[in-house]
Protein backbone atom coordinates (compact mmCIF):
# COMPACT_ATOMS: atom_id res chain seq x y z
CA UNK A 1 0.00 0.00 0.00
CA UNK A 2 2.84 2.58 0.78
CA UNK A 3 4.48 1.36 -2.33
CA UNK A 4 1.65 2.38 -4.39
CA UNK A 5 2.11 6.19 -2.65
CA UNK A 6 5.92 5.96 -2.72
CA UNK A 7 5.52 5.03 -6.43
CA UNK A 8 2.98 7.25 -7.65
CA UNK A 9 4.85 9.85 -6.37
CA UNK A 10 8.35 9.18 -7.62
CA UNK A 11 6.36 8.35 -11.01
CA UNK A 12 4.85 11.84 -10.84
CA UNK A 13 8.13 13.70 -10.44
CA UNK A 14 9.85 11.76 -12.94
CA UNK A 15 7.36 13.27 -15.01
CA UNK A 16 7.53 16.73 -13.84
CA UNK A 17 11.25 16.44 -14.30
CA UNK A 18 11.41 14.33 -17.85
CA UNK A 19 8.99 16.99 -19.00
CA UNK A 20 7.04 14.12 -20.34
CA UNK A 21 5.15 15.87 -23.79
CA UNK A 22 1.91 13.79 -23.34
CA UNK A 23 1.53 14.72 -19.57
CA UNK A 24 2.69 18.38 -20.13
CA UNK A 25 -0.05 18.48 -23.19
CA UNK A 26 -2.49 17.68 -20.70
CA UNK A 27 -1.47 20.49 -18.00
CA UNK A 28 -1.91 22.82 -21.20
CA UNK A 29 -5.34 21.74 -22.07
CA UNK A 30 -6.90 21.51 -19.12
CA UNK A 31 -5.18 24.94 -18.01
CA UNK A 32 -6.38 26.84 -21.16
CA UNK A 33 -9.74 25.38 -21.58
CA UNK A 34 -10.18 25.78 -17.63
CA UNK A 35 -9.28 29.37 -17.92
CA UNK A 36 -11.59 30.12 -20.71
CA UNK A 37 -14.72 28.74 -19.43
CA UNK A 38 -13.41 30.56 -15.91
CA UNK A 39 -13.18 33.97 -18.27
CA UNK A 40 -16.84 33.07 -19.90
CA UNK A 41 -18.20 32.24 -16.54
CA UNK A 42 -17.38 35.68 -15.14
CA UNK A 43 -19.02 37.46 -17.67
CA UNK A 44 -21.78 35.76 -17.37
CA UNK A 45 -21.81 34.62 -13.41
CA UNK A 46 -20.97 38.23 -12.08
CA UNK A 47 -23.79 40.18 -13.77
CA UNK A 48 -25.98 37.21 -12.76
CA UNK A 49 -24.87 37.91 -9.13
CA UNK A 50 -25.15 41.40 -8.92
CA UNK A 51 -28.60 41.33 -10.61
CA UNK A 52 -30.19 38.97 -8.49
CA UNK A 53 -28.35 40.83 -5.62
CA UNK A 54 -29.11 43.91 -6.07
CA UNK A 55 -32.53 43.56 -8.19
CA UNK A 56 -36.02 43.90 -6.81
CA UNK A 57 -38.20 41.70 -8.82
CA UNK A 58 -40.70 38.92 -8.67
CA UNK A 59 -39.52 35.18 -8.56
CA UNK A 60 -36.07 36.83 -6.90
CA UNK A 61 -36.73 33.71 -4.86
CA UNK A 62 -37.24 31.58 -7.07
CA UNK A 63 -33.67 32.71 -9.54
CA UNK A 64 -31.76 32.26 -6.06
CA UNK A 65 -33.14 28.57 -5.83
CA UNK A 66 -31.92 27.77 -9.44
CA UNK A 67 -28.63 29.06 -9.25
CA UNK A 68 -28.50 26.83 -6.33
CA UNK A 69 -29.66 24.16 -7.94
CA UNK A 70 -27.28 24.60 -10.19
CA UNK A 71 -24.55 24.13 -9.17
CA UNK A 72 -25.48 20.54 -7.78
CA UNK A 73 -26.03 19.88 -11.72
CA UNK A 74 -23.87 16.66 -12.24
CA UNK A 75 -21.14 17.55 -14.76
CA UNK A 76 -22.34 14.23 -17.22
CA UNK A 77 -25.76 15.94 -17.53
CA UNK A 78 -24.56 19.04 -18.99
CA UNK A 79 -22.15 17.18 -20.77
CA UNK A 80 -24.75 15.53 -22.43
CA UNK A 81 -27.27 18.65 -22.99
CA UNK A 82 -24.08 20.28 -24.70
CA UNK A 83 -23.78 17.06 -26.84
CA UNK A 84 -27.57 16.69 -28.17
CA UNK A 85 -26.77 20.97 -29.15
CA UNK A 86 -24.21 20.16 -31.25
CA UNK A 87 -23.73 16.97 -32.47
CA UNK A 88 -24.14 16.88 -36.13
CA UNK A 89 -27.64 16.02 -35.37
CA UNK A 90 -28.04 18.80 -32.60
CA UNK A 91 -29.74 22.74 -33.22
CA UNK A 92 -25.76 24.15 -33.82
CA UNK A 93 -24.01 20.71 -35.22
CA UNK A 94 -23.41 22.39 -38.46
CA UNK A 95 -20.59 24.29 -36.50
CA UNK A 96 -19.02 20.96 -36.16
CA UNK A 97 -17.85 21.82 -32.45
CA UNK A 98 -18.17 18.14 -30.86
CA UNK A 99 -14.73 16.51 -29.85
CA UNK A 100 -12.94 19.57 -29.64
CA UNK A 101 -11.34 21.69 -27.16
CA UNK A 102 -14.22 24.83 -27.73
CA UNK A 103 -16.87 21.92 -26.92
CA UNK A 104 -15.05 21.31 -23.74
CA UNK A 105 -15.18 25.17 -22.83
CA UNK A 106 -19.09 25.64 -23.87
CA UNK A 107 -19.18 22.74 -21.13
CA UNK A 108 -17.63 24.15 -18.70
CA UNK A 109 -18.81 27.21 -18.49
CA UNK A 110 -22.09 26.48 -17.74
CA UNK A 111 -20.60 24.46 -15.11
CA UNK A 112 -18.77 27.59 -13.99
CA UNK A 113 -21.19 29.76 -14.10
CA UNK A 114 -23.64 29.49 -11.10
CA UNK A 115 -21.25 29.12 -9.31
CA UNK A 116 -18.92 32.32 -9.66
CA UNK A 117 -22.76 34.02 -9.57
CA UNK A 118 -23.57 32.13 -5.96
CA UNK A 119 -20.30 33.68 -4.50
CA UNK A 120 -21.10 37.03 -6.13
CA UNK A 121 -24.21 36.96 -5.32
CA UNK A 122 -23.47 36.09 -1.24
CA UNK A 123 -20.51 38.82 -1.11
CA UNK A 124 -22.41 41.22 -2.23
CA UNK A 125 -25.33 40.59 0.82
CA UNK A 126 -22.51 40.16 2.80
CA UNK A 127 -21.39 43.95 2.90
CA UNK A 128 -22.89 47.24 3.81
CA UNK A 129 -26.09 47.44 1.99
CA UNK A 130 -25.79 51.22 2.11
CA UNK A 131 -22.65 51.47 -0.05
CA UNK A 132 -24.81 52.06 -3.31
CA UNK A 133 -27.37 54.45 -1.63
CA UNK A 134 -24.21 56.31 -0.10
CA UNK A 135 -22.29 56.26 -3.49
CA UNK A 136 -25.39 57.47 -5.17
CA UNK A 137 -25.91 60.39 -2.59
CA UNK A 138 -22.75 61.24 -2.97
CA UNK A 139 -23.25 62.08 -6.76
CA UNK A 140 -22.19 58.81 -8.21
CA UNK A 141 -23.89 57.96 -11.57
CA UNK A 142 -25.80 54.46 -11.50
CA UNK A 143 -22.41 52.78 -13.49
CA UNK A 144 -20.10 54.65 -11.24
CA UNK A 145 -21.87 53.27 -7.53
CA UNK A 146 -21.66 49.62 -9.01
CA UNK A 147 -18.01 50.10 -10.05
CA UNK A 148 -17.44 50.88 -6.73
CA UNK A 149 -19.35 48.25 -4.49
CA UNK A 150 -17.76 45.79 -7.06
CA UNK A 151 -14.29 47.51 -5.60
CA UNK A 152 -15.66 47.03 -1.97
CA UNK A 153 -16.60 43.34 -2.88
CA UNK A 154 -13.41 42.43 -4.93
CA UNK A 155 -12.00 39.74 -2.35
CA UNK A 156 -15.21 37.89 -2.67
CA UNK A 157 -14.59 38.46 -6.70
CA UNK A 158 -11.52 36.46 -6.40
CA UNK A 159 -13.00 33.88 -4.18
CA UNK A 160 -15.63 33.53 -6.82
CA UNK A 161 -13.19 32.94 -9.37
CA UNK A 162 -11.24 30.28 -7.55
CA UNK A 163 -14.28 28.46 -6.60
CA UNK A 164 -15.14 28.28 -10.61
CA UNK A 165 -11.96 27.08 -11.41
CA UNK A 166 -11.90 24.43 -9.42
CA UNK A 167 -15.11 23.22 -10.72
CA UNK A 168 -13.81 23.01 -14.25
CA UNK A 169 -10.42 22.28 -13.55
CA UNK A 170 -11.56 19.14 -11.29
CA UNK A 171 -14.73 17.75 -13.71
CA UNK A 172 -14.01 15.01 -16.10
CA UNK A 173 -17.78 14.44 -17.02
CA UNK A 174 -17.73 17.13 -19.73
CA UNK A 175 -14.35 16.70 -20.79
CA UNK A 176 -14.91 13.12 -21.32
CA UNK A 177 -18.37 13.40 -22.84
CA UNK A 178 -17.85 16.62 -25.60
CA UNK A 179 -14.11 16.70 -25.88
CA UNK A 180 -13.65 12.86 -26.64
CA UNK A 181 -10.78 12.41 -24.89
CA UNK A 182 -8.49 12.68 -28.19
CA UNK A 183 -4.56 12.41 -27.42
CA UNK A 184 -3.34 16.12 -27.73
CA UNK A 185 -5.81 17.78 -28.35
CA UNK A 186 -9.12 17.60 -25.80
CA UNK A 187 -7.39 15.29 -23.14
CA UNK A 188 -7.35 16.89 -19.96
CA UNK A 189 -5.46 15.85 -16.76
CA UNK A 190 -9.05 14.44 -15.86
CA UNK A 191 -10.04 12.48 -18.79
CA UNK A 192 -5.95 11.21 -18.79
CA UNK A 193 -6.17 9.92 -15.21
CA UNK A 194 -9.88 8.07 -15.92
CA UNK A 195 -8.17 6.83 -19.04
CA UNK A 196 -5.10 5.33 -17.39
CA UNK A 197 -7.32 3.90 -14.41
CA UNK A 198 -9.29 2.23 -16.69
CA UNK A 199 -6.10 0.48 -18.34
CA UNK A 200 -5.27 -0.23 -14.66
CA UNK A 201 -2.30 2.44 -14.48
CA UNK A 202 -3.28 3.29 -11.08
CA UNK A 203 0.06 4.42 -10.19
CA UNK A 204 0.64 6.50 -13.31
CA UNK A 205 -3.38 7.78 -12.55
CA UNK A 206 -2.00 8.58 -8.92
CA UNK A 207 0.97 10.72 -10.51
CA UNK A 208 -1.19 12.82 -12.74
CA UNK A 209 -3.72 13.55 -10.07
CA UNK A 210 -0.45 14.82 -7.97
CA UNK A 211 0.89 16.89 -10.65
CA UNK A 212 -2.83 18.01 -10.72
CA UNK A 213 -2.89 19.34 -7.27
CA UNK A 214 0.23 21.38 -8.21
CA UNK A 215 -0.97 22.76 -10.71
CA UNK A 216 -4.82 24.00 -8.60
CA UNK A 217 -1.83 24.87 -6.23
CA UNK A 218 -0.10 27.05 -8.22
CA UNK A 219 -2.87 28.75 -9.83
CA UNK A 220 -4.62 29.51 -5.95
CA UNK A 221 -1.40 31.16 -4.56
CA UNK A 222 -0.63 33.34 -7.93
CA UNK A 223 -4.69 34.54 -7.08
CA UNK A 224 -3.80 34.78 -3.54
CA UNK A 225 -0.74 36.47 -4.56
CA UNK A 226 -2.75 38.81 -6.60
CA UNK A 227 -5.34 39.60 -4.10
CA UNK A 228 -2.75 40.22 -1.22
CA UNK A 229 -0.87 42.97 -3.70
CA UNK A 230 -4.14 44.87 -4.17
CA UNK A 231 -4.51 45.24 -0.35
CA UNK A 232 -1.73 47.96 -0.89
CA UNK B 1 0.37 30.99 3.37
CA UNK B 2 0.59 34.59 4.71
CA UNK B 3 4.40 33.56 5.17
CA UNK B 4 4.93 32.76 1.75
CA UNK B 5 2.88 35.88 0.42
CA UNK B 6 4.93 38.21 1.92
CA UNK B 7 8.01 36.17 0.90
CA UNK B 8 7.15 36.77 -2.26
CA UNK B 9 5.64 40.35 -1.95
CA UNK B 10 8.72 42.20 -2.76
CA UNK B 11 8.34 41.13 -6.45
CA UNK B 12 4.29 40.67 -5.94
CA UNK B 13 4.25 43.25 -9.20
CA UNK B 14 6.51 41.23 -11.40
CA UNK B 15 4.26 37.85 -10.56
CA UNK B 16 1.47 39.74 -11.13
CA UNK B 17 2.90 40.67 -14.70
CA UNK B 18 4.07 37.16 -15.26
CA UNK B 19 0.89 35.55 -14.55
CA UNK B 20 -1.07 38.14 -16.12
CA UNK B 21 1.06 37.53 -19.72
CA UNK B 22 0.53 33.50 -18.94
CA UNK B 23 -2.97 33.67 -18.84
CA UNK B 24 -3.12 36.03 -22.10
CA UNK B 25 -0.72 33.50 -23.63
CA UNK B 26 -2.98 30.40 -22.56
CA UNK B 27 -5.81 32.22 -24.32
CA UNK B 28 -4.57 33.61 -27.10
CA UNK B 29 -2.56 30.25 -28.19
CA UNK B 30 -5.66 28.12 -28.85
CA UNK B 31 -5.45 24.95 -29.91
CA UNK B 32 -7.42 25.51 -32.30
CA UNK B 33 -5.02 24.49 -35.96
CA UNK B 34 -5.51 25.07 -39.31
CA UNK B 35 -4.85 21.19 -40.20
CA UNK B 36 -7.06 19.30 -41.24
CA UNK B 37 -8.36 16.47 -38.49
CA UNK B 38 -9.20 13.14 -39.39
CA UNK B 39 -12.64 11.61 -36.66
CA UNK B 40 -12.01 8.17 -36.16
CA UNK B 41 -14.29 6.64 -33.64
CA UNK B 42 -12.93 3.38 -32.47
CA UNK B 43 -13.41 0.69 -29.60
CA UNK B 44 -10.84 0.58 -26.58
CA UNK B 45 -9.48 -2.11 -27.52
CA UNK B 46 -7.42 -0.55 -30.23
CA UNK B 47 -6.42 2.61 -28.60
CA UNK B 48 -5.73 0.45 -25.03
CA UNK B 49 -3.40 -2.11 -26.86
CA UNK B 50 -1.10 0.90 -27.87
CA UNK B 51 -1.32 0.05 -31.68
CA UNK B 52 -2.78 3.09 -32.74
CA UNK B 53 0.17 5.30 -31.39
CA UNK B 54 2.64 3.24 -33.65
CA UNK B 55 0.13 3.32 -36.42
CA UNK B 56 -1.01 6.68 -36.68
CA UNK B 57 2.32 8.38 -36.99
CA UNK B 58 3.22 7.31 -40.22
CA UNK B 59 -0.20 8.45 -41.58
CA UNK B 60 -0.29 11.97 -40.00
CA UNK B 61 3.27 12.95 -41.64
CA UNK B 62 2.21 11.09 -45.04
CA UNK B 63 -1.06 13.31 -45.14
CA UNK B 64 -0.09 16.10 -43.39
CA UNK B 65 -3.43 15.81 -40.74
CA UNK B 66 -4.20 14.85 -37.29
CA UNK B 67 -6.36 11.69 -36.90
CA UNK B 68 -8.37 12.40 -33.56
CA UNK B 69 -9.12 9.26 -32.03
CA UNK B 70 -12.34 8.65 -30.04
CA UNK B 71 -12.24 5.37 -27.90
CA UNK B 72 -15.89 4.06 -27.22
CA UNK B 73 -17.49 0.70 -27.49
CA UNK B 74 -18.55 -0.24 -30.58
CA UNK B 75 -22.10 0.27 -30.29
CA UNK B 76 -21.31 3.87 -29.61
CA UNK B 77 -18.36 4.24 -32.00
CA UNK B 78 -21.17 2.94 -34.75
CA UNK B 79 -23.55 5.34 -33.23
CA UNK B 80 -21.12 8.50 -33.82
CA UNK B 81 -21.03 7.20 -37.35
CA UNK B 82 -24.34 7.19 -37.79
CA UNK B 83 -24.86 10.62 -36.36
CA UNK B 84 -22.03 12.02 -38.76
CA UNK B 85 -19.99 12.85 -35.96
CA UNK B 86 -17.02 10.97 -37.17
CA UNK B 87 -15.51 10.05 -40.42
CA UNK B 88 -14.46 6.78 -40.01
CA UNK B 89 -14.95 3.65 -37.89
CA UNK B 90 -12.80 0.79 -36.85
CA UNK B 91 -14.47 -1.54 -34.77
CA UNK B 92 -15.20 -5.53 -34.23
CA UNK B 93 -18.91 -6.39 -34.55
CA UNK B 94 -19.60 -8.06 -37.81
CA UNK B 95 -23.52 -8.03 -37.61
CA UNK B 96 -23.44 -4.40 -36.26
CA UNK B 97 -21.31 -3.09 -38.99
CA UNK B 98 -23.28 -5.01 -41.82
CA UNK B 99 -26.04 -3.33 -40.69
CA UNK B 100 -24.36 0.11 -40.46
CA UNK B 101 -23.63 -0.21 -44.19
CA UNK B 102 -26.66 -1.75 -45.31
CA UNK B 103 -28.62 0.92 -43.86
CA UNK B 104 -26.73 3.37 -45.61
CA UNK B 105 -24.47 5.10 -42.92
CA UNK B 106 -21.10 3.74 -44.07
CA UNK B 107 -19.58 2.44 -47.66
CA UNK B 108 -17.32 0.25 -48.39
CA UNK B 109 -16.42 -1.88 -45.00
CA UNK B 110 -13.27 -3.41 -45.18
CA UNK B 111 -11.04 -6.18 -43.45
CA UNK B 112 -8.11 -4.87 -41.60
CA UNK B 113 -6.89 -7.38 -38.92
CA UNK B 114 -8.49 -10.07 -36.48
CA UNK B 115 -7.55 -11.64 -32.77
CA UNK B 116 -10.29 -13.86 -30.72
CA UNK B 117 -11.73 -13.73 -27.42
CA UNK B 118 -10.95 -15.51 -24.75
CA UNK B 119 -12.43 -16.98 -21.76
CA UNK B 120 -10.36 -15.55 -18.48
CA UNK B 121 -10.70 -17.38 -14.99
CA UNK B 122 -9.27 -18.21 -11.82
CA UNK B 123 -6.65 -20.36 -12.57
CA UNK B 124 -8.23 -23.27 -10.06
CA UNK B 125 -10.61 -23.25 -12.84
CA UNK B 126 -13.51 -24.17 -10.66
CA UNK B 127 -16.26 -24.50 -13.76
CA UNK B 128 -14.20 -26.83 -15.61
CA UNK B 129 -14.03 -24.64 -18.39
CA UNK B 130 -10.93 -26.37 -19.35
CA UNK B 131 -12.68 -29.53 -20.51
CA UNK B 132 -15.72 -27.43 -22.47
CA UNK B 133 -15.90 -28.11 -26.63
CA UNK B 134 -17.19 -25.00 -27.57
CA UNK B 135 -17.57 -21.37 -26.47
CA UNK B 136 -21.07 -22.43 -26.01
CA UNK B 137 -20.50 -25.39 -23.98
CA UNK B 138 -18.25 -22.97 -21.95
CA UNK B 139 -20.70 -20.80 -21.53
CA UNK B 140 -22.94 -23.72 -20.34
CA UNK B 141 -20.59 -24.81 -17.64
CA UNK B 142 -20.25 -21.21 -16.33
CA UNK B 143 -24.68 -21.29 -15.63
CA UNK B 144 -24.78 -24.85 -15.01
CA UNK B 145 -22.16 -24.29 -11.81
CA UNK B 146 -23.81 -20.52 -10.82
CA UNK B 147 -20.07 -19.62 -11.71
CA UNK B 148 -19.16 -15.96 -11.49
CA UNK B 149 -19.01 -14.05 -14.28
CA UNK B 150 -18.64 -10.41 -15.38
CA UNK B 151 -20.60 -9.32 -18.33
CA UNK B 152 -19.70 -6.18 -20.19
CA UNK B 153 -23.06 -5.15 -19.55
CA UNK B 154 -22.53 -2.26 -22.01
CA UNK B 155 -22.45 -1.42 -26.02
CA UNK B 156 -19.77 -2.96 -26.62
CA UNK B 157 -18.40 -5.38 -29.40
CA UNK B 158 -17.17 -8.24 -26.64
CA UNK B 159 -20.41 -7.81 -25.14
CA UNK B 160 -21.99 -8.67 -28.55
CA UNK B 161 -20.21 -11.16 -28.35
CA UNK B 162 -21.63 -12.64 -24.93
CA UNK B 163 -24.95 -12.01 -25.89
CA UNK B 164 -24.36 -14.08 -29.13
CA UNK B 165 -23.17 -17.25 -27.31
CA UNK B 166 -25.71 -16.42 -24.48
CA UNK B 167 -28.22 -16.80 -26.82
CA UNK B 168 -27.09 -19.80 -28.84
CA UNK B 169 -26.56 -21.73 -25.40
CA UNK B 170 -30.15 -20.95 -25.12
CA UNK B 171 -29.40 -19.76 -21.22
CA UNK B 172 -31.19 -15.97 -20.12
CA UNK B 173 -28.27 -15.06 -18.03
CA UNK B 174 -29.82 -14.13 -14.66
CA UNK B 175 -29.42 -14.32 -11.12
CA UNK B 176 -26.72 -13.71 -8.80
CA UNK B 177 -23.70 -15.57 -10.58
CA UNK B 178 -24.23 -12.75 -13.70
CA UNK B 179 -23.44 -9.01 -12.72
CA UNK B 180 -23.70 -6.55 -15.63
CA UNK B 181 -20.55 -3.87 -15.34
CA UNK B 182 -21.56 -1.37 -18.11
CA UNK B 183 -17.74 -0.76 -17.52
CA UNK B 184 -14.63 -1.26 -19.81
CA UNK B 185 -12.62 -4.55 -20.49
CA UNK B 186 -9.75 -3.17 -18.64
CA UNK B 187 -12.28 -2.19 -15.70
CA UNK B 188 -14.46 -5.68 -16.11
CA UNK B 189 -10.86 -7.59 -15.87
CA UNK B 190 -9.94 -5.89 -12.66
CA UNK B 191 -13.41 -6.83 -11.26
CA UNK B 192 -12.98 -10.44 -12.58
CA UNK B 193 -9.54 -10.39 -10.99
CA UNK B 194 -10.97 -9.11 -7.62
CA UNK B 195 -13.93 -11.22 -7.35
CA UNK B 196 -12.19 -14.18 -8.24
CA UNK B 197 -14.89 -14.63 -11.39
CA UNK B 198 -15.38 -15.56 -15.47
CA UNK B 199 -15.43 -12.79 -17.77
CA UNK B 200 -15.38 -12.87 -21.69
CA UNK B 201 -12.18 -10.51 -22.70
CA UNK B 202 -10.13 -9.72 -26.57
CA UNK B 203 -7.15 -11.44 -26.34
CA UNK B 204 -5.16 -7.98 -26.79
CA UNK B 205 -6.13 -6.41 -23.82
CA UNK B 206 -6.00 -9.54 -21.51
CA UNK B 207 -2.23 -9.70 -22.83
CA UNK B 208 -1.74 -6.41 -21.79
CA UNK B 209 -3.09 -7.00 -18.23
CA UNK B 210 -1.52 -10.41 -18.50
CA UNK B 211 1.70 -8.52 -16.60
CA UNK B 212 1.13 -7.90 -13.04
CA UNK B 213 -2.46 -6.69 -13.00
CA UNK B 214 -4.37 -9.72 -12.98
CA UNK B 215 -3.83 -13.49 -12.45
CA UNK B 216 -6.72 -14.98 -14.22
CA UNK B 217 -5.94 -17.27 -16.74
CA UNK B 218 -7.30 -18.10 -19.81
CA UNK B 219 -9.28 -21.14 -19.30
CA UNK B 220 -10.74 -21.51 -22.70
CA UNK B 221 -9.81 -20.81 -26.42
CA UNK B 222 -10.45 -21.87 -29.33
CA UNK B 223 -7.62 -23.55 -29.73
CA UNK B 224 -9.64 -26.32 -27.35
CA UNK B 225 -11.91 -26.45 -30.39
CA UNK B 226 -9.79 -28.49 -32.30
CA UNK B 227 -8.76 -30.54 -29.42
CA UNK B 228 -5.04 -28.36 -28.94
CA UNK B 229 -5.98 -26.89 -25.77
CA UNK B 230 -3.03 -24.69 -24.39
CA UNK B 231 -1.50 -24.13 -28.31
CA UNK B 232 -1.42 -20.49 -28.32
CA UNK B 233 -3.53 -18.93 -31.13
CA UNK B 234 -1.06 -17.46 -33.06
CA UNK B 235 -0.24 -21.21 -34.03
CA UNK B 236 -3.86 -21.88 -35.55
CA UNK B 237 -3.69 -21.42 -39.00
CA UNK B 238 -5.93 -18.37 -40.75
CA UNK B 239 -8.90 -20.82 -42.18
CA UNK B 240 -9.15 -22.56 -38.43
CA UNK B 241 -9.88 -19.39 -37.14
CA UNK B 242 -12.18 -17.93 -39.58
CA UNK B 243 -14.10 -21.63 -40.01
CA UNK B 244 -15.07 -20.76 -36.19
CA UNK B 245 -17.39 -17.88 -36.77
CA UNK B 246 -20.95 -17.08 -35.28
CA UNK B 247 -21.22 -18.37 -31.53
CA UNK B 248 -19.04 -21.51 -32.18
CA UNK B 249 -16.32 -19.80 -31.95
CA UNK B 250 -14.16 -16.43 -30.66
CA UNK B 251 -12.88 -14.82 -33.83
CA UNK B 252 -12.84 -11.37 -33.54
CA UNK B 253 -12.56 -9.44 -36.86
CA UNK B 254 -11.74 -5.85 -36.70
CA UNK B 255 -13.40 -3.84 -39.77
CA UNK B 256 -12.81 -0.27 -40.89
CA UNK B 257 -15.74 1.66 -42.45
CA UNK B 258 -15.83 5.34 -43.73
CA UNK B 259 -19.03 7.16 -43.24
CA UNK B 260 -21.23 7.85 -46.01
CA UNK B 261 -20.44 11.16 -47.67
CA UNK B 262 -23.73 11.04 -49.91
CA UNK B 263 -25.37 11.07 -46.16
CA UNK B 264 -22.95 13.32 -44.60
CA UNK B 265 -21.77 15.96 -46.93
CA UNK B 266 -19.48 17.70 -44.81
CA UNK B 267 -17.20 14.14 -43.93
CA UNK B 268 -14.07 14.12 -44.95
CA UNK B 269 -14.37 11.41 -47.03
CA UNK B 270 -11.16 11.22 -49.34
CA UNK B 271 -9.10 11.58 -46.14
CA UNK B 272 -10.79 8.40 -44.43
CA UNK B 273 -10.71 6.36 -48.15
CA UNK B 274 -6.98 7.21 -48.01
CA UNK B 275 -6.62 6.68 -44.42
CA UNK B 276 -8.47 2.92 -45.27
CA UNK B 277 -5.91 2.11 -48.03
CA UNK B 278 -3.05 3.23 -45.84
CA UNK B 279 -4.09 0.65 -42.79
CA UNK B 280 -5.11 -2.03 -45.55
CA UNK B 281 -2.23 -1.43 -47.61
CA UNK B 282 1.26 -3.31 -47.23
CA UNK B 283 2.85 -0.41 -44.99
CA UNK B 284 -0.48 -0.57 -42.61
CA UNK B 285 -0.79 -4.52 -42.29
CA UNK B 286 3.16 -4.73 -41.70
CA UNK B 287 2.85 -2.23 -38.44
CA UNK B 288 -0.16 -4.48 -37.30
CA UNK B 289 1.62 -7.60 -37.81
CA UNK B 290 4.92 -6.81 -36.04
CA UNK B 291 3.24 -5.18 -33.12
CA UNK B 292 3.76 -6.80 -29.54
CA UNK B 293 2.92 -5.93 -26.46
CA UNK B 294 5.67 -8.03 -23.80
CA UNK B 295 6.38 -9.79 -26.46
CA UNK B 296 2.89 -11.15 -27.71
CA UNK B 297 1.11 -10.64 -30.98
CA UNK B 298 -1.80 -8.76 -30.14
CA UNK B 299 -3.54 -8.18 -33.85
CA UNK B 300 -3.13 -10.68 -36.35
CA UNK B 301 -3.50 -9.71 -40.74
CA UNK B 302 -5.11 -12.27 -43.06
CA UNK B 303 -1.74 -12.20 -45.20
CA UNK B 304 -1.79 -15.54 -44.94
CA UNK B 305 -5.36 -16.02 -46.38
Amino acid sequence: MADFFVQSFRMAMALIFARDKEVLSAVAISLNVAMWSVALGSVLGVPIGMLVALGNFPGKGAVRLVLNSLMAMPTVVIGLLVYAFISRQGPLGSLGLLFTPVAIIIGQSILATPVIGNYVLSTIQGVDELILPTAQTLGASNLRSVWQLAREVRFGLVAAIVAGFGRVISEVGVAMMVGGNIRMYTRTMTTAIALETSKGEFAFGLALGLILICVSLAVNLFLTIAQESRRV
Amino acid sequence: MANVVKLLSVKRRESLWIGFSACVLALVCHPLSAQTRLRMSTTTSTENSGLLDVLLPPFEKQCNCKVDVIAVGTGKALKLGEQGDVDVVLVHARALEDQFVANGFGVDRRDVMYNDFVIIGPASDPAELNHASSAVDAFQRIAGRQALFISRGDDSGTYQKEEEIWSAAKINPVGSWYRSAGQGMGEVIMMATELRGYTLADRGTYNAYRHGKTDLAIVYDDSHAFGRQGKSFSQLTVDQVTALTGANGLFNPYGVIAVNPKRFPYVHYDLAMKFIAYITGTEGQQIIANYRVQGDSVFFTYKGK
